[in-house]
């Protein structure tokens, strides 16, 4: 029996594929009221009235609550789950978020009062007649222009809106190798704001048991037991005993369903306070005005070089805009998910990196797919990129050049990171061979024939996936631990349940674990059942985010099978009557070394459970075990990208001509699983190098992008296909040798799309074009660089 | 003001009363519990919603449940042989092109309009076609394979796996 590495049809299909997906939405409480919040029409904004009295008599309303409800409850604010300080060690500014806005609204969308009443209809309807009184105050979003001396400020407690001024590495050091250096290049860039988007709207149902004190809050979570713990202990002060919470079926996360949101403590305060389930479902412009966003820098790099060709420092400076109020694990993604990625796949010996944080009148920023590394990647291969030019290099030679040596590994970054294994010159080798790189101008010249403007693009990235090992993250600000729970619960008769702390919402965990189980204990596939996403059932779980599945969540599944098995040789040993240490496990069987004498898994299961033939003495009856799994490093995906565009100059239109990607995963559970999760990457990666873009009106802060008709979602006919390739290298501290596959393709795509464009564009003199690279935006480019030639 | 409507759903005759503002992917989610047709949007464009309204794909946010007064209307509920998938159905599993599945009902039936008024579509035709379909999660690679296999085993032609895992 070999699940492990085979492309496995996965078992949640059916139920998708045929509509019985139950999703939150789906789910139906008796007796259920429906929540509609009311949003800030306003940027920003002092409430100077707000009177809900005509609303609360309306026909079919319940009740009608507002922040002062709230907090005359005792209800808490969100709270921030990393504490970063900056470069003069004061904590970083961390102003109240409130769950509904109190005296102040902060950004369009911050929500302001809900309504619970007998339909949706009737809520939203007794909503128009809630009067709020504004006075309505300056707005800033741009995160730069919010650190210009007079600019409002989000908060009159916050000085120059800086959350923190947060550096890493030594500066003096490398201004040092800069100023020897033989070459300096330097890029100001921005990574544009996005929005996650995933299918699945966000929605929440708090529910409430009389008789047994119990809150059930069913949620569109990738962490339940985070939501717990956060809502629970922070907000609305409910002991972890007496509180659920259960994500069921997930329509996509993207990282934007990992935070704690208000609307979660909302419908489970009221429900309590109701006495009767409260449904809150997003519709899509209020996900666009409430769903943490994601990236939003601007930055400032610079590149040395020696005589030889070899980076000798880089240089950082990045303002990254944190929005209205710290969403949950907002902080640590401009800082430790982003600094300490900025070695890439580099010998680079010196790096300094500076990041300002920065409140501006937006919907909050948090992690999305990649979360910091995609924005690293990003301005480091630009970077690369243009110092090929400016040398007049291939790209793929200075890459090369710089790589950390295959027989480098252990290696140690100078921004804090330990890559334990790697092999950037296998991926690119691929990538390059399958795009026929070296015959790439030979296409130049027959595109330049029919007057298109053609090039091609290399990006090769780094990520630390599997976060993370608890006492690193904690004495780098985390006030979480980031290990996995699993339990392996072996049912008398030879089934098993597996209760994963990890959550799938599109990953095929329900499919790849139960590959790893049947794998490790010998059983069939059909004998398994793989549990998550409800804290009733799970007994413990930090969620599904930074490709940690299978080297966290996977892992511990492991680590409970060892001490399964570690059981159940003392069962065989002792049904055998030999000594356990001469029992051998092996596909499914219990066997005495060099006999024929064994025992099968299902034999061991029944007597666990029905134990009279059993050591009493030594061992209690059952078999069932739990681990904890506390990772040892982070992971270290890698791999390389080579994007071919061709663009049309009279148009600025673009087409992608073909996408090689080159991915070290390390082992690999399920190809196919692992291949989607490529081109779901590779998609988002390419939506923001050429369509996603999150704008807001910078005079009214009003967001302009709140719907599908204004945010260019990437649909089919925007996109190639996809040739994939893996080269593996394994991971050194998990037993799986995996590494995560989640985010790859989020990462390296805006480098390789933005590369390919630059070098398409080369011919009439651009250096760079910001993301997304619209067709209006590279007819301007050309037309411009012609203009001025 | 409420109204009373009578239509046919996976081959049932239903009669509802719902408002006049009820829209007919609400009628099927919240009446009459088919909740495998999904609201992903306000604005008609990602295409979660789509069922087939006397044969024809429409995306139920865009019509009222009053407006489908007599009409026949088919969900992803009604597409599968009992336990037995629709070969549009299989295709997609075995070429991985549902990932969280939330987009997965819309695509199945805008797939199933496609292949009964164009048997045989090119990889471009699909794509073009899917303009009105949303799906974050698989790049479209594997949907647009998944409908090309569908769309052939629907033919009667000879199919072959093309699952990802063949890349």
């Amino acid at each position: 029996m070999a699940e492990i590495g085979t492309p496995v049809r996965r078992r949640e299909d059916y139920r998708f594929l045929t509509g019985q997906g139950t999703y939150t939405d789906d789910i139906n409480r008796p007796g259920q009221l429906y929540a509609y919040i009311l949003r800030s029409p306003h940027a920003h904004a002092r409430i100077t009235g707000l009177d809900t009295g005509a609303a609360a008599k309306t026909a079919g309303v319940t009740a009608v609550f507002t922040g002062k409800d709230l907090a005359d409850a005792g209800v808490g604010g969100l709270p921030c789950g990393w504490q970063i300080h900056s470069k003069d060690g004061s904590p970083m500014q961390e102003p109240p978020h409130p769950v509904l806005a109190l005296d102040r609204v902060r950004h369009v969308g911050d929500p302001i009062a809900v309504v619970i009443a007998d339909t949706l209809g009737h809520a939203r309807d007794a909503s128009e007649l809630i009067k709020i009184d504004y006075a309505v105050e300056p707005a800033i979003t741009n995160a730069s222009e919010a650190l210009k001396p007079g600019a409002p400020l989000v908060f009159a407690e916050v000085p120059g809106n800086v959350c923190y001024d947060w550096h890493l590495g030594d500066p003096a050091a490398v201004d040092a190798a800069l100023k020897s250096a033989t070459r300096v290049v330097k890029l100001d860039l921005t990574n544009n704001r996005l929005v996650p988007n995933a299918m699945e709207p966000r929605a929440a149902i708090g529910d409430f048991d009389r008789a047994t004190g119990e809150h059930t809050l069913f949620t569109t979570s990738q962490n339940p037991h985070v939501i717990r713990l956060l809502m629970g202990a922070f907000v609305l002060h409910i002991p972890e005993a007496k509180l659920r919470v259960v994500a069921p079926d997930v329509g996509g996360g993207f990282g934007s369903k990992i935070y704690h949101y208000a609307e979660e403590a909302i419908v489970t305060w009221a429900a309590a306070k109701l006495r009767k389930p409260v449904k809150w479902t997003a519709d899509r412009v209020e996900s666009f005005m409430s769903d943490a966003h994601g990236r939003d820098h601007a930055t400032h790099v610079e590149l040395g070089l020696d005589a030889q060709n070899k980076f000798v420092a880089l240089k950082v400076s990045t303002v990254a805009n944190m929005g209205a109020y710290l969403s949950t694990f907002a902080t640590c993604v401009p800082t430790y998910l982003y600094a300490t990625l900025l070695a890439g796949t580099y010998t680079t010996p010196v790096i300094y990196a500076e990041v300002k944080a920065v409140f501006t009148n937006t919907v909050p920023v948090d992690a999305y797919r990649g979360a910091g590394r995609p924005e690293a990647t990003f301005l480091v291969e630009r970077i690369v990129d243009l110092a090929a030019d400016e040398l007049g290099v291939d790209p793929a030679e200075l890459r090369r050049k710089n790589f950390i040596p295959k027989d480098a590994y252990p290696y140690q970054t100078p921004v804090a990171l330990q890559y334990d294994s790697g092999d950037y010159f296998s991926t690119l080798d691929l990538a390059t061979k399958a795009s026929d790189y070296a015959g790439f101008e030979a296409r130049r010249a027959e595109a330049a024939l029919r007057g298109k403007l053609r090039g091609i693009g290399i990006a090769t990235y780094i990520e630390a996936c599997g976060i993370a090992p608890s006492a690193v993250v904690g004495s780098l600000g985390a006030r979480a631990g980031l290990f996995e729970a699993a339990a392996v619960r072996v049912h008398p008769t030879g089934s098993v349940t597996i209760l994963t702390g990890s959550h799938s919402h599109g990953q095929g965990h329900e499919t790849t674990f139960a590959q790893l189980v049947a794998d490790g204990l010998g059983i069939p596939m059909e004998s398994i059942e793989i549990v998550h996403g409800d804290t009733a059932k799970i007994p413990y779980g930090m969620g599904t985010y930074g490709s940690r599945s299978l080297a966290v969540g996977g892992t511990a599944i492991i680590k409970a099978m060892d001490k399964i098995i570690a059981k159940g040789k003392k069962i065989a040993a002792h049904l055998l009557e030999a000594a356990e240490a001469d029992i051998e496990f092996k596909d499914g069987n219990f066997s005495v070394a060099g006999t024929d004498r064994s025992k099968s898994f299902g034999e061991i299961a029944l007597t666990a459970y029905v134990p009279h033939n059993f050591p009493h003495e030594e061992l209690e009856p059952g078999l069932d075990e739990t681990a904890f799994y506390d990772p040892k490093n982070f992971t270290f995906p890698s791999g390389a990208y080579v994007a071919e565009v061709e663009i049309d100059p009279d148009t600025g239109t673009l087409e992608i001509c073909s996408f090689n990607a080159s991915d070290d995963f390390g082992r690999i559970i399920n190809p196919m699983i692992v291949a989607g999760q490529v081109h779901g990457g590779l998609a988002q990666g390419i939506g923001q190098a050429l369509l996603e873009n999150c704008v807001y009106d910078q005079a009214t802060g009003q967001l302009l992008t709140a719907s599908y008709n204004d945010y260019a979602m990437p649909r089919a006919d925007d996109l190639p296909h996809f040739a994939l390739s893996t080269h593996a290298t394994l991971c050194t501290h998990n037993p799986l040798g995996g590494k995560g596959c989640g985010e790859a393709g989020a990462i390296g795509a805006p480098a390789a799309i933005s590369n390919a464009i630059v070098d398409a564009l080369k011919p009439v003199g651009v250096r760079h074009v910001e993301m997304p690279a619209t067709p209006e935006k590279l007819w301007r480019a050309i037309h411009q660089h012609k203009a001025a030639a | 003001m409420q109204k009373t409507v009578s239509l046919t759903v996976n081959g049932k005759p239903v009669s509802a009363t719902v408002e006049g503002r009820t829209l007919l992917v609400q009628l099927l989610r919240e009446t009459l519990g088919l909740t495998g047709t999904h609201v992903g949007c306000d604005t008609s464009q990602c295409g979660a919603c789509v069922v087939h309204v006397d044969g024809e794909a429409v995306k139920s946010c865009t019509l009222l449940a009053v407006q489908a007064e007599g009409r026949a209307i088919k969900t992803i509920e009604d597409v599968a042989d009992g336990d037995t998938l629709h070969p549009m159905q299989e295709a997609f599993r075995d070429n991985h092109a549902l990932q969280c599945g939330f987009c997965t009902p819309g695509m199945i039936m805008s797939a199933l309009d496609l292949v009964k008024n164009n048997p045989d579509p090119s990889d471009r035709e699909i794509r073009e076609y899917l303009e009105g379909n949303l799906c974050r999660c698989t790049g479209y690679h594997n949907i647009v394979l998944a409908i090309k296999a569908g769309a052939a085993a629907m033919r009667g032609a000879p199919t072959k796996s093309q699952g990802a895992a063949a890349e």
